[in-house]
């Protein structure tokens, strides 16, 4: 049995750490509220925003903690769905760490809003036609799903409901990620996201970035309770993730080869791969380097016993993805529009030409917001309610016994 | 009264106007009303389906350097006629060179007023709208800034409202925060004008490149070219059946 240093009861916590991390998070809020005010005021001019580049890096994080937020929830799924007992104990976590990470992100896109005080328009007119619309639903239901699903985990006279409810939010959340893909896939116009290949490959993003922001998020509450993880916890966990982050890689590459040799959208992948400046530079040296192909290494190093490890692999592959949105959401923009083919384009409206974006601090204020957000939602419940992952090691003997 | 306040009853009246227009339809021939209505509708009935404004521009006559389809669009909207890359601009001299042969065109731009415009399909709260009689617009009081349309709209037609305004054109109302284009300057249309600013500019300037009208009126001189000539659509790939053509592309 694991020792019970951990703390279940409030007064048993450390309340100097806790109230630091909340005071944390809390000063990082107070700075994006800070921001939210200025560009309510001022508007969005003080941002590197324009008309070339609409959506900038407050959307990198949001959709980066949207797309994370479904994936989070495969532990919860694996345990409850294929009846797996190491993410069984893990499923309360994975439920609230995808509850606060769709708020976060969400509360993201809301503050970047050029009338974020219509949102109540937003909730009253629905354009059904709309994917963005729709994706509006699903993070509604998946806010009440997810949330009756935890009851039902945390409730012991309830657990029966699990299974199914777990069933239903697996569902519902590959749905949702389909819908935050689609989002992109939607865009005819535009080179680089005009493929219907975007909602699978964020479907294959989410899995390693949810994975990831778990194993970061547990070796930290581990840590800081004193906990060992059993290392064959670890490797499972570690595993389950090197599979994901390959699987990421391998789509990655099918959506650029599709674009180069059916889709013939030879300029943009030029221009994102080899010639674009920084998002080549983003997606080699961030996306796949940093966040792909290192926290491989990492993870079937020899060194990659130890927890440390699979913390900095895990650390990677989140810092990889906000590379993936930057290059996938804002190099896509930075490409200009082909309104004319077989043609040279130049006006005062910046056709024809790469569009720059450098982002401000207000941009940077905002999408932090959506981290600190999520982070001080985890704090504060793990605080009052049983959310770390408790292993009965003598059932978990069985399942993890080599077969 | 606000605006926001005033609107229930505008939509309250256009659906008494409409009920008038269905009773007199029914009373007419339904070609009578069909060809009648396009032209000689009273600023205060609703815009009607019969119609579909269209704008067709031949680039041979468009004059190089020329930029007063531009300046009235700007003096008409109350636009600054700033060319920052946070700036509106809703029409925009556009030159194109063929990579091939190297000749150089000269063009206006603007919103095409798509009959299947991806931005209306894209907006969430529906602010994005295409009226009946084919003109997109964005309702400013429903739009929520969200931007989605801009990433949607395949001719960078629309610009985003980054500062607050002032001196504005009270019959064009425009505002911080929200997303706007070409609105085929339809208070000059809905006055019964049925012209736009930027046609006017280009008829007083002489090179009558522009030419505005219902393109279902058959009577109309669009419609005429529409039927004898050739006109392009710019991306007529996309299937969006576009209001504005080209010629001498
Ligand atoms: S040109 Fe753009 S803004 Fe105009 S109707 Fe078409 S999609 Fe909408
Ligand atoms: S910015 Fe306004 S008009 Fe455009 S999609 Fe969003 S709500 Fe609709």
């Amino acid at each position: 049995m694991l020792s019970q240093q951990y703390c279940l009861e409030a007064r048993e916590c450390k309340p100097a750490l806790f109230w630091t991390l909340m005071g944390a998070g809390g000063l990082v809020l107070l700075g994006t509220l800070y921001a939210f005010f200025t560009l309510e005021h001022h508007g969005h001019v003080l941002t590197g925003m324009d008309n070339q580049i609409v959506w900038g890096l407050p959307h990198v994080f949001a959709v980066f903690l949207i797309v994370a937020a479904s994936g989070v929830l495969n532990v919860a799924s694996i345990g409850s769905v294929f009846g797996k007992r190491l993410y069984k104990a893990r499923a309360p976590l994975s439920g609230l760490l995808a509850i606060a990470m769709l708020a976060g992100g969400l509360a993201v896109l809301v503050l970047d809003l050029g009338r974020p005080e219509r949102l109540i328009v937003a909730m009253t007119h629905y354009n059904f036609k709309s994917i963005f619309a729709l994706n509006m639903i699903f993070y509604t239901g998946f806010f009440a799903i997810v949330g009756l699903y935890l009851i039902t985990l945390m409730d012991r006279s309830l657990n029966p409901w699990s299974k199914p409810m777990g069933m239903l939010a697996f569902l519902w959340r590959i749905a949702l990620t389909t819908a935050t893909g689609s989002i992109f896939g939607f865009i005819v116009a535009r080179a680089g996201f005009n493929s219907a290949l975007y909602a699978p490959l964020f479907v294959i993003y989410s899995f390693a970035y949810g994975l990831a922001v778990f194993i970061v998020v547990q070796s930290v509450m581990y840590k800081w309770n004193e906990i060992q993880v059993d290392p064959r916890i670890l490797a499972r966990l570690k595993n389950l993730l090197a599979i994901f982050v390959a699987a990421s890689l391998y789509f990655t590459a099918v959506l650029h080869l599709t674009n180069l040799y059916y889709a013939k959208q030879w300029e943009f992948e030029r221009f994102i791969l080899l010639e674009g400046g920084i998002y080549p530079l983003l997606f080699w040296g961030g996306q796949v380097f940093l966040g792909g192909i290192l926290p491989l290494i990492l993870i079937f190093s020899p060194i990659s016993r130890h927890p440390a490890t699979v913390f900095l692999a895990a650390l990677l592959v989140v810092l990889g993805g906000h590379f993936q949105m930057y290059v996938t959401i804002i190099g896509g923009q930075a490409f200009p529009l082909d309104l004319f083919p077989g043609y040279a384009e130049s006006s005062t409206f910046y056709d024809g030409v790469v569009h720059p974006y450098t982002p401000t601090i207000w941009e940077l204020l905002l999408g932090l917001g959506g981290i600190a957000i999520a982070f001080l939602i985890t704090t504060a419940a793990v605080r009052v309610l049983r959310f770390m992952p408790q292993d009965d090691l003598k059932e978990l003997e069985l399942e993890l016994k080599p077969h | 009264m606000s605006d926001l306040q005033q609107k229930p009853v505008n939509e309250e009246r256009r659906t008494l106007l409409k009920a008038g227009a269905v009773a007199t339809g029914t009373a007419l021939a339904p070609g009578v009303l069909l060809f009648g209505a396009a032209q000689a509708r009273a600023p205060e009935e609703p815009a009607s389906d019969k119609v579909r404004w269209g704008m067709i521009i031949d680039v041979n006559k468009c004059a190089d350097g020329c930029n007063d389809c531009v300046t009235a669009c700007n003096e008409e909207n109350g636009l600054s006629g700033a060319t920052g890359p946070q700036d509106s601009q809703w029409i925009r001299k556009l030159n194109i060179r063929h990579l091939k042969t190297g000749v150089e065109t000269s063009l206006p731009m603007l919103c095409v007023h798509c009959e299947h415009p991806p931005c209306v399909d894209v907006c969430p709260t529906g602010a994005s709208m295409k009226r009946a009689d084919g003109i997109v617009l964005v309702d400013r009081h429903i739009c929520i800034g969200c931007r989605y349309c801009m990433m949607a709209c395949p001719y960078k037609a629309r610009s985003f409202v980054h500062e607050p305004l002032t001196d504005q054109n009270p019959e064009v109302p425009r505002g911080k925060g929200c997303v706007e284009s070409c609105t085929f300057c339809v208070q000059k249309v809905d006055r019964g004008e049925n012209t736009t600013a930027c046609v006017e500019a280009c008829n007083a300037a002489g090179h009558k490149a522009m030419i505005f009208g219902d393109m279902n009126d058959p009577t109309s001189e669009i419609a005429q070219i529409l039927k004898t000539q050739k006109t392009t659509e710019i991306r007529a790939d996309l299937g969006l059946n576009t209001g504005v053509r080209y010629q001498g592309i």
